[in-house]
């Protein structure tokens, strides 16, 4: 690891000004310690978010759940609040990575990273949630960019993101055994604004959605809706693990999967 | 380049000077002298390295030093007793869940936190519990017969 100045700041604003010239926010550092291991990420300062108490905990808000940034995927998952209104949201979290994983890694860290097969990116498209950040309000449909790019700016720091409770919801994963990452994860949901359905781990440019299978199921919310709709694989990854044409296969069962699921 | 670095270590309070870069597993090995906490593939995956930092299981190979500064952590060293084995140390050896014995302080102290739980783990649930730690010798089952019988030697201890 390159060496770094260390900060560790116990209010937003102190974090947004801290000195330093290439910053690197750490929430729970589960995807950032490691990469800075490797040497693929070296910033010059690191600014540990995790003494701003402002930054956690999951309340309500209308018809939405809020979760601040660095609440770990543990509490989500253990969640009554998020176990009785998006139970879609707290079994997704309850399969990310394994227990020690799952212990330090935050809804904010991995929003914010935007790994390519991560779990939470297809819960936050696929149920059109809100990022919230020191700056500003993004929809999920405008925050994805490609692969770990975001709309993020510098030293702009994810506070909470926000989920409208839908009237249904599901996500189906297909796990690469060694890495617990989504080989291919589908998140469906019925929202007020209508179904929608998100694809994690396969799309050559990140999580994406998936509009022929959102139109089948306003038509009729069914697994068969779904089943039969054939994805481009000629837009999605190939790798060691899997085929595009694996994944593109992939997707149709697991939205199928996920819709039965959803009920 | 120092930072100073206080937590509570199988419970004693420790303080040190640490470069930021320091690894909370290469601060106990390395500062402490604690070297029952291993490092297997240093990349996460494996949970040679876990241990509980207040109370929760983590990978210290992939935590700074700096990360767990006022925290509790409990490494192998910390689990038994003055005068004998932690009741989950004490099921490894009984069902010999090991081997080569490399992964079982990280398998001991994950086993421990499902403890806190409060419920009592289903075959199956635990070893989904123990997702993040790899064994390669032993093919399991002795850890998770290991695991069952040491849950119920802890019950009364909660």
């Amino acid at each position: 690891m390159n060496p770094f100045n260390y900060h560790s700041p116990d209010s937003l604003a102190a974090a947004q000004s801290a000195k330093g010239g290439d910053v690197k926010y750490l929430a729970g550092g589960q995807s950032l310690v490691a990469t800075m291991k490797l040497r693929l990420s070296a910033p010059t300062d690191l600014v540990d978010l995790a003494g701003i108490a402002e930054l956690r905990g999951i309340k309500a808000d209308g018809n939405a759940l809020v979760i601040g940034a660095m609440t770990t995927h543990a509490e989500v998952a253990a969640s009554a609040e998020v176990g009785k209104r998006l139970p879609a949201l707290a079994a997704l979290a309850g399969g990310i990575g394994d227990r020690q994983v799952r212990n330090r890694g935050t809804i904010g860290g991995s929003v914010a990273n935007n790994d390519p097969a991560a779990d939470y990116p297809a819960a936050v498209l696929g149920l059109g949630a809100t990022v919230v950040t020191s700056k500003r309000r993004i929809a999920a449909d405008a925050y994805f960019i490609g692969l770990y790019e975001t709309v993020l700016e510098p030293r702009e720091i994810i506070t909470a993101v926000s989920f409208p409770v839908p009237a249904k919801a599901a996500y189906e994963k297909f796990r690469n055994p060694a890495s617990r990452f989504a080989l291919v994860g589908v998140f469906v949901a019925q929202t007020a604004g209508g179904p929608r359905v998100a694809v994690t781990g396969a799309g050559g440019a990140g999580v994406f959605r998936v509009a022929e299978m959102e139109a089948a199921l306003a038509k009729k919310w069914a697994p068969e809706s779904v089943r039969g709709i054939a994805v481009d694989s000629s837009d999605l990854n190939s790798d060691i693990h899997a085929s595009a044409e694996y994944r593109a296969h992939l997707v149709a069962v697991l939205a199928a999967r996920a819709v039965a699921a959803a009920g | 380049m120092g930072i100073s670095v206080s937590m509570t270590v199988n419970g004693q309070a420790v303080t040190a000077q640490v470069d930021p870069r320091t690894l909370l597993v290469a601060f106990l090995r390395e500062t402490l002298g604690l070297t029952g906490t291993h490092v297997g593939c240093d990349t996460a995956a494996c949970g040679a390295c876990t241990v509980l930092l207040d109370g929760k299981a983590v990978k210290s190979c992939n935590l700074l030093a700096v990360q767990a500064r006022g925290a509790k952590v409990t490494t192998i060293e910390g689990l038994a007793p003055a005068d004998g084995l932690h009741p989950m140390q004490a099921a490894f050896k009984r069902h010999h869940g090991l081997q080569c014995g490399f992964c079982t302080p990280g398998m001991v102290l994950s086993a421990v936190e499902l403890a806190s739980r409060g419920t009592v783990p289903s075959e199956a649930q635990i070893r989904e519990a123990l997702d993040g730690n790899l064994c390669r010798c032993t093919g399991y089952q002795n850890i998770v017969k290991a695991v069952q019988d040491g849950l119920a030697g802890m019950g009364g201890a909660k």
